[in-house]
């Protein structure tokens, strides 16, 4: 099987699994809705305040969403015994990286469309025109997120108190991309053409590159033993 | 030779004392407060270079799988939170007389806020693998993370804010302040250098020293 296809296998597995369970994307949803419930409760009902922390508050969400999602990305063969049967996989082992990042990103995306829409339905926002640069800007941002994630998820899946290092390990190093990201978001949804936001755009490509490369590099090193 | 190496951190930290009280001018504006300068920065700096260590030696670790270089990377941590952790809580004391604050959301103090709890966060996945081997793997791959996150923190921070004095030693231009300000200062990064050196020294001989009781 060529590099390509082993990924892409890794990555059906994943989604027959989900297809059928529907454990993760079911109860993410119900998260994600929970959490409008939550952000209503403490921000209050002011308009004006929210629409001024809406970026953050939106990828407050995101993140949130994001460290239960990407957390759990080897947990499916941890839970079932499948841990060996995924290193057994031949060649090149970063080919089961990005078929993982690949789901990973699937997942959030679907689910942060959601929160999206969400937000759009109970805060009034008004994406507007700022919807294609905002989703040029949310998938950037995903990918750096899922980048990293994915490959944390890896480490922790096979250490003590795993809950609590991931985010713990995720957070410090997801800081530039949260900074750009809530900037820009913030910038486009006060109606700035995509241009003005230029250097955070430019900023998450360099993040997600740099993610990318490090953690098919590094892969190999973590699924060892 | 690791006792001699004490030694010289000692007397250099000495020294620096000396220095930044005795020969070290008064400053105009701040007056006294200023001195904690001659400790700050040096343990800025110094946590800087232990952060780079740990690249490093992790980045070898990974290449080599030589465990003397996951114990250098391990010790370097330990030593560079610890530094950086004084480096924040020294600009605080002198923040608060000089900015009228303890903490503000300023781009530098930021960014050295971020590298303590990332390096923090790699100290606690340390704490949490019994198994060497894997502690090591894991840890080398967060090092060499962190160590490329670096400059993307550097720069978002900038952009999202941007109280700090422009930095005095390393800057295009060179040094331009008094020399007076200057020998009190290099004399204590001096020191800080030796005594990081001295403490990720006696790490590493501790670290040995529990992996051969394990074995």
């Amino acid at each position: 099987m060529s590099y390509a296809r082993r990924a892409l296998a890794v990555a059906w597995k994943d989604f027959a699994v989900e297809r059928r369970s529907k454990e993760t994307l079911n109860a993410l949803v119900f998260f994600s809705l929970l959490l409008l419930f939550v952000f209503q409760f403490t921000l209050g009902g002011d308009r004006e305040r929210l629409a001024a922390v809406l970026p953050g508050v939106l990828w407050l969400g995101f993140v949130l969403s994001a460290l239960l999602a990407l957390g759990r990305t080897f947990l499916v063969e941890r839970e079932h015994d499948c841990w060996e049967g995924l290193l057994l996989a031949p060649g090149d082992k970063s080919a089961i990286y990005l078929g993982k990042l690949a789901g990973n990103l699937a997942l959030m995306l679907v689910v942060e469309a959601l929160v999206l829409g969400l937000f759009v339905v109970f805060f009034d926002i008004d994406l507007g025109r700022a919807l294609p640069g905002l989703l040029v800007v949310v998938l950037l941002g995903t990918l750096g997120l899922a980048a990293v994630g994915t490959l944390f998820a890896a480490m922790t899946a096979n250490v003590r108190a795993r809950e609590l290092l991931f985010p713990v390990l995720l957070l410090p190093v997801q800081v530039p991309v949260l900074l750009a990201t809530v900037k820009a978001t913030e910038a486009l949804l006060l109606g700035e053409p995509l241009g003005a936001v230029a250097h955070w755009v430019k900023l998450l490509v360099a993040a997600d590159v740099i993610y990318v490369v490090v953690s098919l590099l590094t892969f190999d090193v973590v699924l060892e033993g | 030779m690791v006792r001699a190496l004490g030694w010289l951190a000692a007397a250099s930290l000495a020294a620096g004392l000396v220095m930044a009280f005795g020969v070290a001018p008064r400053e105009v504006t701040q007056g006294n407060v200023q001195r904690i300068m001659y400790v700050h920065v040096p343990l800025i700096l110094a946590s800087y270079l232990a952060f780079v260590v740990l690249a490093v030696a992790s980045l070898v670790y990974l290449v080599r799988r030589d465990e003397g270089a996951d114990r250098v990377a391990h010790a370097s941590g330990e030593v560079g939170v610890m530094f950086v952790g004084l480096g924040i809580a020294t600009g605080s004391i002198w923040g608060k007389p000089t900015w009228g604050t303890w903490w503000t959301w300023d781009a530098r103090l930021t960014s050295v806020a971020i590298l303590f709890v990332m390096y923090l966060g790699y100290l606690l996945l340390r704490g949490t693998i019994e198994d060497r081997e894997r502690a090591a793997r894991y840890c080398a791959v967060v090092g060499i993370v962190a160590a490329l996150d670096i400059p993307l923190v550097h720069f978002s921070v900038y952009w999202w804010r941007t109280l700090h004095q422009p930095p005095s030693l390393m800057k295009p231009g060179g040094f331009t302040g008094s020399t007076s300000i200057l020998w009190p200062l290099l004399i204590n990064l001096l020191a800080f250098v030796l005594l990081y050196t001295y403490f990720v020294a006696r790490r590493v001989s501790l670290l040995r020293a529990e992996a051969e009781a394990a074995a």
